[in-house]
């Protein structure tokens, strides 16, 4: 009897839970929402106020996860942010001679699809912004862009590879999206930069997959095997697990029978480092290991400790990457460099592309002429904007609606007595020969 | 072979669930009290060995001797500034209140160490292994971990049936209003109960962040898991606990065995299943008036 009350107290609770954390959810949204404005848009009436003619100004709404599991995506956001509204508050954009002020308003996704898309319908409907940003995984900016598509509203976004986010959405190359526009690379791209990495050494091309149950190891796992056909490569994908599997005994055992020498996947980071840590007690050491979503940030390099050295991971961006932003002018070297100054942390690849999202915007609204929804649409359909992670050409995309970044590969290899205790090294440019490598693959130890 | 290797290694891992669930299961057993915020306790606790092996340079295992007395205050704290309070209110009362704790120390750790993954460095301790045969070797730290869940066990098994507080948290725990005439103060020995639980969950939080990385909201994880060890088990008892710990443990690792998609899905069905057929648990507590 009284375990059967004390359950059902439980069930209760669980449902009492879920009712305030969805509450507690919309008002953490609301406060954070306003403390991000207001900032920028009292810049924006003083520039405002110092402009003689009418100008004009342009609302833009920013959506990332700030916190929750993929805080990590949108850490650096309330620096560029910052920066960017300080930014256009002292150089309003110039469109046909008329400045526009820009005023931007922040939301936190909370890591969450359904929260990101809530965030963006209120954007849109309450807070009446003309143009959406969004980035940080499909789980952020699919939610967000087909939040957009509905109202007719453009919207810009990026860090998710192409597919998940044209297809994941429904998308059809005959028949694009009209307000919602992407960029970032493909699995094409990834895979190729992972052979570039593996052919540097001496294998005997078997390939350990370990693959999630999740959007992104649905669509690794998918599209893998056929890529890598091509150069002989075989993957051994004993099948998908769940998120948060704490003993990967099955998996290792099965890549030690078919004496697999590489390891790829895209496993979350504290599953990545449990699967490691039991790969080496257990015996299982391939000789390069290319690893997506877990080995992004460097602060999971630092809590993987000295295992870390020599993994390797696909790259989007560093402040090695010869671009500079359109806006700013900053190269990508100081742009980091910015970043670590006020923050003492360590640059972070989101960097570049939370900041290009800007650089789109305010080249699409000089294409556009106005702030007018319509044309902005229009203008980004067939943009070319030469930003801080590449040149953008929504012309030349795989499918409409995207645009691609160059991608490299990098080694993680520890760094001897450096600020950080780990640094990404290029060590593979075959897609982006612009982009100049410091060396090659050297074999895990 | 293979199978043998995930029976093993699903028990080894069975330990660490042992150890993360026993001050789950102690607190229900003691005070009826689901602690729901037991797995972003030993986030936190994770956290206090970062920063002792980071800032202190103390070694990951020494961090122990402070990291654990340190949870006991905190729980002591927990339980005579919040739960006391509630308690009187009966049922859902404390249960709600151990979840707005967990929804506060949640964000106050994202606060405070950002969103980052951390982990706790042990050196070479964290790789090394027993190579039993070709297929099958035993890391040392899942070893350790087991055997320190099956500790934890046995020792509160020992405080609660031969030390005098522990009588005194049967006792209370049997019938609060008889054992509060014979001049026992419950309050008093809930938060010394809770005390012990959180002390516990702090020598798992530290075990946590050696093997794994963590971030503050990595708490739910860890708290399913253990919820299910304490209620495939049996609620409130401590023996109970480490069963279904390790019979968890094996699921997973089985499942896992079988096709990597199954593995916590195994887990889950045990679970439910003993939900369905033996609602009271493997090895359930003797049912108290």
């Amino acid at each position: 009897m009284k375990i059967a009350r004390s359950l059902q107290a439980i069930a209760a609770v669980a449902a009492v839970g879920l009712l305030a954390s969805a509450c507690g959810n919309s008002l953490d949204a609301e406060s954070s929402g306003g403390a991000a404005s207001s900032a920028p848009s009292a810049a924006g009436s003083a520039a405002a106020s110092a402009a003689p003619a009418a100008a004009e100004t342009i609302k833009v709404g920013f959506v990332s996860p700030l916190t929750g599991p993929l805080a990590g995506f949108g850490e650096p956001d309330t620096y560029i942010v910052d920066q960017m509204g300080a930014w256009f508050a002292a150089n309003p954009i110039d469109v046909n001679g008329t400045k526009y002020n820009v005023e931007i308003i922040q939301k936190d996704s909370q890591s969450d699809a359904k929260r990101a898309g809530e965030v963006a319908g209120e954007l849109i409907n309450q807070d009446g912004v003309d143009v959406v940003l969004a980035h940080g995984t499909p789980d952020t900016t699919n939610p967000v862009a087909d939040q957009c598509e509905a109202n007719a509203t453009p919207c810009i976004t990026s860090d998710a590879p192409w597919q998940p986010y044209f297809f994941g959405r429904g998308g059809k190359p005959e028949a694009p999206f009209k307000y919602t526009y992407h960029f970032f690379w493909g699995l094409e791209d990834v895979a190729a930069v992972f052979q570039d990495m593996w052919g540097q050494l001496d294998t005997n091309k078997k390939v350990a997959g370990l693959f999630p149950n999740d959007p992104d190891g649905q669509a690794w796992s998918g599209a893998f095997p056929d890529l890598l056909k091509g150069n002989g490569y075989t993957v051994n994908d004993p099948g998908l697990y769940e998120n948060g599997t704490q003993d990967f005994s099955a998996q290792i055992s099965a890549y030690k029978k078919d004496g697999d020498q590489i390891l790829t996947g895209v496993p979350i980071p504290p599953d990545f480092t449990n699967f490691w840590k039991q790969a080496k007690q257990q015996g299982f050491t391939p000789k390069i290991a290319s690893v997506g979503k877990a080995l992004l940030f460097p602060s999971s390099l630092e809590a993987l400790g000295d295992l870390g050295n020599g993994l390797t991971s696909e790259v989007w961006w560093t402040p090695t990457y010869p671009f500079s932003s359109s806006l700013t002018g900053q190269s990508a070297a100081e742009l980091a460099q910015g970043y670590t100054d006020a923050t003492g942390k360590q640059w972070t690849q989101p960097i570049g592309f939370s900041e290009a999202l800007f650089e789109v915007m305010a080249a699409a609204l000089q294409k556009a002429g106005s702030a007018d929804k319509e044309a902005i649409a229009a203008a980004l359909s067939g943009l070319k904007v030469p930003t801080v992670v590449g040149n953008l050409d929504w012309s030349a995309g795989p499918v409409p609606n995207v645009a691609k970044t160059p991608l490299t590969g990098g080694q993680w290899r520890l760094t001897d007595g450096g600020q950080f205790p780990y640094e990404i090294v290029i060590v593979s440019n075959s897609l982006a020969p612009e982009i100049p490598t410091d060396g090659k693959v050297e074999p895990l130890s | 072979m293979e199978w043998l290797n995930a029976i093993l290694q699903g028990t080894l891992l069975g330990g660490l669930y042992a150890l993360l669930a026993a001050g789950l299961s102690l607190m229900f057993g003691v005070m009826r009290i689901v602690n729901l915020a037991h797995g972003v306790l030993a986030v936190l606790a994770a956290y206090l060995g970062v920063i002792l092996t980071t800032a202190f340079h103390i070694p990951a295992f020494a961090t122990l001797v402070i990291v654990v007395p340190l949870m006991f205050g905190v729980g002591w704290l927990i339980q005579m500034g919040l739960l006391n309070l509630s308690i009187v209110r009966g049922g859902l009362a404390p249960i709600l209140v151990t979840f707005g704790l967990a929804v506060v120390l949640t964000n106050l750790l994202q606060e405070v160490f950002t969103a980052d993954f951390r982990s706790i460095q042990a050196g070479s301790i964290a790789t090394d292994s027993i190579q039993i045969n070709d297929q099958i070797s035993i890391g040392v730290f899942p070893l350790l971990t087991f055997v320190v869940g099956v500790l934890v066990i046995i020792a509160l098994q020992v405080f609660l049936s031969r030390t005098r507080s522990g009588r005194a948290m049967r006792a209370s725990s049997d019938d609060k209003d008889a054992a509060q005439l014979m001049g026992i103060d419950n309050r008093r020995i809930y938060a010394l109960a809770t005390g012990i639980a959180i002390a516990t969950v702090g020598l798992a939080g530290v075990f946590l962040g050696i093997r794994t990385q963590f971030s503050p909201t990595y708490g739910d994880v860890t708290l399913i898991f253990a919820f299910e060890a304490v209620i495939i088990g049996g609620l409130g008892s401590l023996w109970g606990t480490l069963l279904g710990g390790v019979v968890l443990g094996i699921a997973q690792a089985v499942g896992a065995q079988v096709n990597p998609a199954y593995g916590v899905l195994f887990g889950h069905l045990v679970f439910l299943a003993i939900l369905a057929f033996r609602p009271t648990g493997l090895l359930p507590k003797a049912v108290n008036a």
